[in-house]
């Protein structure tokens, strides 16, 4: 089944009288399950293609589809609706809210979707097991470690069983073995849950880990391979 | 709703020092609110209460064609056998004291000085004199037999040289319009901490002042006390006046005070203004301050899925919680400070004010009323000075907000 499809999907940023064409008419699908690596050159649209797909940027033109629905027409609360049931999302950075717990951290999309205290506490915990933190649940992000807060962030992610995760190069800013480790859980996660990962990086031991490899070059896709 | 709140409380906990300045400044609005408020009511309350005591009283019976402004002291302008309408009064339950009272005008004069004066014709044993009674600072008190003894404020006492015991002059008007010179002794100085009125009033005894105007049982007004001014209406409508006479309130006979009232009123909402746009700006520059350095948090939670209301609802809940510990702050400081003001008070000295009888000290009086008034006015003021950050936050484009520098 078709997770994301972009059609002709171009994004032209106007800066003064600079105008910046980010994406110039991408075509893509993405299937269920799939794990798919964004790679390029900085400058070459990985990151505005996941802003397209995570419904946080609009095209300039073109359509973007999540689960055969088009999102390019939902105003500001629809695409908050849409991000909140239907995608996760890591960043580069370590992207927690600082004066919540890791726990509190993943159990903020469970509050947004409104589940009941036990099922939440129940989830959250499946989780921090998963990412191998449940020493750490009551921990704030400045007690945790680069790679300890990017597995909150991977579990936050997860918290309200998306379809789709999207992560904007979830290893730039940790060390080799933290790396590493992060892939391996997404990875995992993606063979034990079924969902979609959808990750930009130009890390090659990263690249490694995908079965898709989408190359982009100057807002265009250049090579789409597929690797397993 | 209470991990909003749990978030706001822990972001109001990560710059302790900020929100608790934030809060001070809206503690320092309520407490300056609180006592602007406080010293106009205890001025207000005081001038009233002077001049009930000491002028008007609760309700006065005069004759209807009395003018107050000329004292007049022509027989059918007096109130006749003042003593037998004085004890009907007395006694109803609901007056403290009815005392007769003759008011005339004259001249103070010592060997080269002399001072315009109000003389009070006074029964010396009435619980109604009790004010003047209670303020003898040198000497005593009169009798109702004395002949030859006069009291007279410190004011007038300390521009005249005078002294208990010393002689003075004074010549008074008649009710015939003739004006009779007669020596008299100082039997005592009193104050009622009231410099308008210590400064131009002599005391008589009744009797002597009634055979030195010519006015014999007569008085120009009988002054009644109440146990309690809020009986004042219904006390008032309950007398029968005589045929002839008039019933007054004080608020008929005071109403100088509150036109001057709800004139000062008008100008303290202005200051109260000024006070409040002070706090509300503090406010409103904390939280956008907060708003700017939260920015990539902001886009976290709307990239996670949060609405607009809701991170807005989140920023307004930092400016409840300011609110709360402000105006907790600002409860015990303004409270604290209308207490040192009431028990210390403010020495203003001789405000020169005009038919007003201000005390020379200032002391703060704050009602209940009042005290919630200001406290929800600052409550409100600061939950809106909230609301542009939070709208500014609620606002942001995820994008834009998720590339701002930590």
């Amino acid at each position: 089944m078709e997770v994301v499809k972009i059609e002709n999907v171009a994004r032209v940023y106007q800066i003064g009288k600079v105008e910046t064409k980010a994406l110039r008419g991408v075509n893509l699908s993405i299937e269920n399950g799939e794990f798919t690596a964004l790679v390029g050159p900085s400058g070459s649209g990985k990151t505005t293609l996941l802003q397209m797909i995570g419904c946080l940027d609009q095209p300039t033109t073109g359509k973007v589809f999540i689960n055969n629905k088009d999102v390019t027409s939902l105003n500001r609360n629809q695409r908050a609706d849409m991000r909140r049931g239907t995608i996760g999302f890591i960043f580069q950075f370590f992207a927690l809210i600082p004066t919540l717990t890791a726990y509190e951290n993943v159990e903020m999309p469970l509050l947004l979707n409104g589940h009941a205290p036990a099922e939440r506490r129940e989830r959250i915990m499946e989780l921090l097991k998963a990412v191998d933190l449940t020493d750490r649940a009551n921990n704030r992000p400045d007690q945790l470690s680069g790679g300890q807060q990017q597995r909150v962030a991977v579990a936050r992610a997860l918290a309200s069983k998306p379809t789709l995760i999207l992560a904007d190069e979830p290893t730039a800013n940790l060390d080799t073995t933290n790396g590493q480790q992060v892939m391996e859980i997404m990875k995992r996660l993606n063979k034990e849950t079924g969902v979609t990962f959808i990750f930009a990086t130009h890390d090659p031991r990263v690249i490694n880990y995908a079965s898709r490899v989408v190359t982009l070059q100057d807002g265009l896709i250049e090579k789409d391979t597929q690797t397993r | 709703m209470l991990q909003i709140l749990r978030m706001a409380f822990r972001d109001l906990g990560r710059n302790r020092r900020r929100s608790f300045f934030s809060a001070l400044a809206v503690a320092i609005g309520l407490a300056l609110l609180m006592l602007l408020s406080s010293v106009i009511q205890g001025e207000m309350g005081s001038a009233l209460e002077s001049a009930i005591q000491l002028q008007s009283g609760h309700i006065q019976i005069q004759a209807a064609s009395y003018d107050e402004n000329k004292s007049s002291l022509k027989w059918e302008d007096l109130v006749e056998n003042p003593d037998r309408v004085a004890s009907q009064i007395a006694a109803l339950d609901q007056v403290k004291a009815a005392t007769p009272r003759l008011f005339s005008s004259g001249f103070l004069s010592t060997g080269d000085e002399s001072s315009g004066v109000r003389i009070y014709g006074i029964d010396p044993q009435s619980a109604a004199n009790d004010p003047y009674r209670d303020g003898i600072i040198s000497g005593s008190f009169l009798t109702a037999d004395d002949r030859e003894g006069l009291l007279i404020g410190q004011p007038a006492a300390l521009k005249l040289h005078l002294q208990a015991g010393d002689k003075v002059s004074l010549s008074v008007n008649t009710s015939n319009g003739d004006v009779l010179e007669q020596t008299f002794i100082i039997r005592g100085i009193y104050t009622t901490n009231t410099y308008g009125f210590d400064g131009s009033t002599v005391f008589l005894p009744l009797a002597k002042a009634q055979a030195i105007t010519q006015t014999e049982n007569h008085a120009s007004t009988i002054f009644i006390l109440l146990k309690d001014t809020s009986l004042t209406a219904s006390v008032a409508n309950s007398i029968k006046a005589p045929a002839g006479l008039q019933v007054k309130t004080w608020e008929e006979m005071n109403s100088l005070i509150t036109e001057f009232e709800t004139t000062a009123n008008s100008y303290i909402g202005f200051f109260y203004l000024i006070i409040l746009a002070i706090t509300v700006s503090v406010i409103i520059n904390t939280l956008i301050m907060s708003v700017y350095e939260r920015t990539r948090e902001i886009g976290i939670l709307a990239a996670i899925g949060m609405r607009g209301a809701r991170i807005m609802g989140l920023f307004l809940s930092e400016s409840v919680m300011l609110a709360i510990g402000g105006v907790l702050m600002g409860l015990v400081l303004g409270l604290f400070s209308v207490y040192l003001f009431n028990i210390r008070g403010f020495y203003i000295g001789n405000m020169g004010l005009n038919g007003m009888l201000i005390s020379d000290t200032i002391r703060a009086r704050l009602t209940v009323d009042k005290t919630i008034s200001v406290t929800i006015m600052t409550f409100v003021a600061t939950i809106l000075s909230g609301l542009y950050p939070a709208w500014m936050a609620s606002r942001m484009e995820p994008v834009e907000a998720l590339r701002a520098e930590k």
